[in-house]
């Protein structure tokens, strides 16, 4: 089980003091520090054991204007003494710093959830902003929910008040009192809050005690405020993982890291050319205070020379690397099909977001598929790996930097801005636990009388790798199709059919590299097999975990390896009387296995910017099944 | 260019078995000869040299030379260009371009090659039309060329690629011309340059824009409007044979270049500049004279090295590396952790 949500009794108010599974939404205006709230909450929920999943939503503007409905900027968390797979669907707890947060957010919160409302903020001018007739504080339009309404402004300029701070920088600390008020709610410690905010402010120390004055201030609040009803404390137990070393991580670090790894097994330097564009930027960012890895980062003047210095390196001998999301690869596609046509490694990122054009940029999306697979011109195969958590992403991006080297041939690994950004508890693996792929680079000639043949062939189907540079190699390769073997231009109508077969044959032959596909939860065959790629995992596994406990013959099935996909999905895909998949597009994946399978698959799609709910896809899956 | 041990070469060893396909009596021929006789003169290891080029006619260079190329896509070069000698700045790495190649699909790549000073010797074959696609005008056709796409005469100003190689902030700046038996010796110096060495050459497309640069090159003309510019040298021109040598000097009440008339041989009377290659304001005013009242500046206009992109990209990295290890089981375990043992949590 997953969220508080799913067994009955609503967790806080059920009258339960140990729910198993809370689900708390911070919801603020962009520049209340939300996105922080979050994200140190979160580390207190990990330090405290709990497993968790986050969904931080935030606009596209930096300093959206103040008090305004599109400037709100949410932060969920989902925790519990059990697996938790998703962000939540419903919150129990709405933390709303001003009416926007509230009107934007309250709609999500469960029916009889805990409504904590900064009533300082909700004076006449941020009421008309979030366009309220009246104060929903006291209309009684809230009373399906419980309301909690003080005046945390105030609150925190008092307990700020020795410090001296302006009035602004010292608003600036309410985050800090909600926050100390959350972990009081949640029995959790303030200690390593108290540290990370003494480290942060070190140059400004009188900021960083004006903070924890806030945060104690929000603490003893909750403690000493003779509150009846609904503020309780509540003490969620840590659930049981399997023993280890564990730390939070977002899909961003997560794929940062596994491509350093990938690049270590490999045993190449790294090159990563990249532009900056959201969601994707992070990766970037990580990788550039990762230089003693042996890795180069390269902030190109734009998307297309970002992947171009990216193939240049790999022609030099290193591991090209570029990432993205949709408009910066649909810039990279014609450097992809030069990096196909010369059989150069590369593994090219895609961090999904809304889509078309500029689209959603902070918002999650799985539309870019099509872009992936076929999104190209020329008969252009390029394999495809989906990314389904942050934590996932670690061997993900291992796995693009192997069949990138093994098969001499970009590789495409999606995420998207859910798992990009989200945050969750992450064993940390032993590197020494992962097979090493070690690059051989040609070193002498490989053809009759000491000729090169650059496009010779491996038992892959792969060509020689040859760094510029070594003696006697010397060989030019370009985008015009050539000659089988010397690499020579050659537009011959037998050359370019040979061509394209081998190009296709060699893509097609990474799915002998890879494992069999599994079926996630339930059985191999059955009435239904519910399909997935990417971060639609969470809700997927749960909704099936539900309707299996109600009895129904549902099967869940991750797909990892996209395209080529695994050699046996299409016989166990004919296991199942029906299949459906679950995308945040229009059925782009179902589209591909109606293609390659002649499956009847149907879709479910969702393309509102924010991931599938649990209750949604277990909805369609009991439609599905009538 | 990069420092590199002598190796002995001749001519015959920079060329391929490939049959070289450019229209008989194309510039690029002359260009090619001229590359193959310079390398060999640079002391160019085959195996060290790279050939990296986009688009078009002038881009098929590559599969001509015996060494390492690499034909990238339309205007991109110079970033195929960044990722290579940021990979291995050993390398000796050549890229060639044109006008369409590297002054429009490419302008930018052009650009932030020559600002970031990545060191490598870039090639513009100047022939101001697109040739491979069958002549349409291209950024550097002048005013009025009647092509396939203005069959009334283009309306666009043309660029100047000297110019915006400058603007852009480059250390060296050279013009030649295929048939010039200078371009060797300005290929020398764009190899001796450490940094981005850009090199206008203007090539004739004998198919789609016959002999444009006659008015400067055509025998009976070059004497009197060509500036063959040398370092310490003044900047004379013509000779008493074509009319008079005359010079160029700086007129210090309108801060521009004029053309003087140099009487007996004296030069310095006449006021002409001696030129000098690490003067950037010069610079600019030679690579923008009008051609008609004034002759075509060639040679090497600029020279003025700086620290390149790689050499201090990669002295950085090397710093950011300096006494750390690369010890990928801690760099996982980073930040806040916690173990877990049985069902308790316990912050590490």
């Amino acid at each position: 089980m997953a969220t508080a949500l799913v067994d009955g009794p609503d967790a806080l108010t059920g009258g339960k003091d140990a729910p198993e599974a809370v689900v708390v939404r911070f919801a603020g205006d962009s520049g209340d520090g939300m996105q922080l709230t979050g994200g140190q909450f979160t580390l207190s929920t990990a330090l405290a054991g709990n497993d968790l999943a986050t969904f931080p939503d935030f606009p596209a503007e930096i300093r959206a204007p103040q008090g305004t409905l599109f400037g709100v900027s949410a932060f969920q968390i989902n925790f519990g003494s059990t697996d938790i797979e998703t962000a939540g669907d419903q919150p129990d707890v709405l933390v709303a710093m001003n009416p926007a947060a509230l009107k934007t957010n309250v709609p999500a919160l469960k029916a009889g959830g805990l409504i904590i409302a900064d009533s300082g903020e909700f004076n006449k001018r941020n009421l008309e902003k979030a366009k309220y007739d009246a104060n929903p504080l006291e209309d009684g339009s809230l009373e399906k929910w419980q309301l909690l309404a003080f005046d945390i402004s105030a609150l925190t300029l008092e307990a700020v008040k020795p410090f001296g701070l302006g009035n602004k920088e010292a608003l600036r600390c309410k985050n800090m009192w909600t926050l100390g008020l959350a972990l009081w709610m949640f029995d959790r410690d303030r200690q390593p809050l108290i540290d990370w905010l003494n480290a942060k402010f070190k140059k400004n120390p009188v900021l960083a005690e004006a903070n924890v004055a806030a945060l104690n201030a929000g603490h003893a609040y909750g403690e000493t405020a003779e509150l009846s009803g609904p503020l309780k404390q509540y003490h969620i137990a840590p659930v049981e993982s399997e023993p280890g070393l564990y730390r939070t991580v977002t899909g961003a670090e997560s794929i940062s890291l596994g491509l350093v790894a990938g690049a270590q097994l490999a045993g190449l330097h790294m090159f990563f050319g990249g532009y900056p564009i959201t969601p994707a930027s992070s990766i970037l960012h990580n990788l550039a205070k990762l230089k003693e890895f042996g890795v180069t980062t390269f902030q190109a003047e734009d998307e297309i020379a970002a992947i171009c210095s990216a193939i240049g390196a790999s022609y030099a001998g290193q591991l090209g690397v570029t990432s993205s999301s949709g408009p910066g690869i649909a810039l990279k596609g014609e450097a992809m099909g030069l990096a196909i046509m010369t059989e150069l490694p590369l593994v090219i990122v895609n961090s999904q977001r809304g889509g078309p054009s500029t689209g959603l940029p902070t918002k999650t999306e799985q539309s870019d598929l099509y872009q992936a697979v076929y999104g190209r011109n020329g008969d252009a195969p390029i394999p495809v790996i989906a990314a389904r958590s942050a934590a996932d992403c670690f061997d993900c991006a291992i796995e693009a930097c192997r069949i990138a080297v093994q098969y001499m041939t970009p590789v495409i690994l999606l995420t998207d801005g859910y798992i990009a950004n989200a945050a969750e508890p992450w064993k940390v693996p032993d590197p020494a636990t992962y097979t090493p792929f070690p690059v051989t680079f040609l070193e002498e000639a490989n053809g009759p009388d000491g000729k090169v043949l650059p496009f010779a062939r491996d038992e892959k189907g792969a060509r020689p790798w040859i760094k510029p540079g070594t003696p006697g190699l010397m060989h030019r390769i370009g985008g015009i199709e050539k000659n089988p073997g010397t690499g020579n231009i050659d537009y011959s109508p037998a050359s370019h059919q040979i061509m394209t077969d081998a190009r296709k044959a060699k893509v097609d032959g990474v799915a002998k590299s890879i494992p069999a596909q599994d079926v996630t939860l339930g059985d191999e065959t059955g009435k239904l097999a519910v399909v997935g790629w990417g971060s639609t995992f969470g809700p997927i596994h749960q909704a099936v975990r539900r309707v299996r406990r109600k009895g129904l013959s549902v099967s869940h099935i991750h797909v990892r390896h996209v395209w080529p996909m695994p050699e046996n999905l299409g016989d166990l895909l004919k296991g199942f009387d029906k299949v459906l998949v679950p995308e945040m597009n229009t059925g782009q994946f179902k589209t591909v296995l109606r293609d390659q399978y002649l499956v009847d698959a149907k879709p479910l799609n969702k393309t509102s910017g924010q991931p599938f709910t649990i209750a949604e896809i277990e909805a369609a899956i009991e439609a599905a099944l009538v | 260019m990069n420092d590199m041990t002598p190796f002995t070469t001749t001519l015959k060893d920079w060329e391929t078995d490939q049959e070289v396909r450019w229209c008989p009596g194309c510039g690029d021929y002359a260009i090619l000869k001229a590359v193959q006789r310079t390398l060999p003169e640079i002391g160019a290891n085959p195996a060290k040299t790279v050939f990296v080029s986009g688009i078009g006619c002038s881009s098929r260079f590559p599969y001509y030379v015996e060494s390492y190329g690499f034909h990238t896509i339309h205007g991109r070069a110079p970033a195929f260009v960044t990722g290579i000698k940021l990979a291995n700045p050993e390398l000796d790495v050549w890229m060639v371009t044109g006008d369409g190649d590297g002054m429009s699909i490419g302008g930018n790549h052009t650009m932030h090659i020559i600002r970031r000073n990545v060191n490598v010797q870039i090639l513009l074959f100047n022939n101001e039309i697109y040739g491979l696609t069958k002549g349409q005008y291209s950024p550097t056709s002048r005013e009025g060329t009647n092509s396939p796409t203005s069959p009334m005469g283009s309306v666009d100003r043309p660029a100047l690629p000297c110019a915006f190689a400058l603007g852009s902030g480059a250390r060296f700046i050279a013009r030649a011309y295929d048939v010039s038996k200078n371009l060797p010796a300005v290929l020398k110096a764009a190899h001796a340059h450490k940094g981005a060495a850009f090199v206008e050459i203007f090539q004739n497309c004998i198919v789609y824009n016959k002999d444009r640069f006659d008015d400067f090159v055509a025998k009976g003309v070059a004497d009197q409007n060509q500036l063959w510019l040398a370092d310490g040298e003044p900047m004379l021109f013509g000779s008493e044979k074509s009319g008079g040598v005359k010079g160029i000097a700086l007129d210090m009440e309108t801060l521009s270049l004029k053309v003087v008339d140099v009487v007996d041989g004296d030069w310095q009377a006449a006021g002409v500049i001696v030129h000098n290659v690490k003067n950037r304001a010069i610079a600019h005013m030679l690579v923008e004279m009008p051609f008609g009242p004034f002759p075509m500046a060639l040679g090497v206009i600029f020279d003025d090295p700086r620290p390149s992109y790689e050499e201090t990209l990669l002295a950085q990295d090397e710093q950011a590396r300096a006494g750390k290890s690369a010890n990928l089981a801690a760099l996982l375990a980073k930040g806040q952790t916690w173990t877990v043992s049985g069902t308790a949590a316990d912050p590490v």
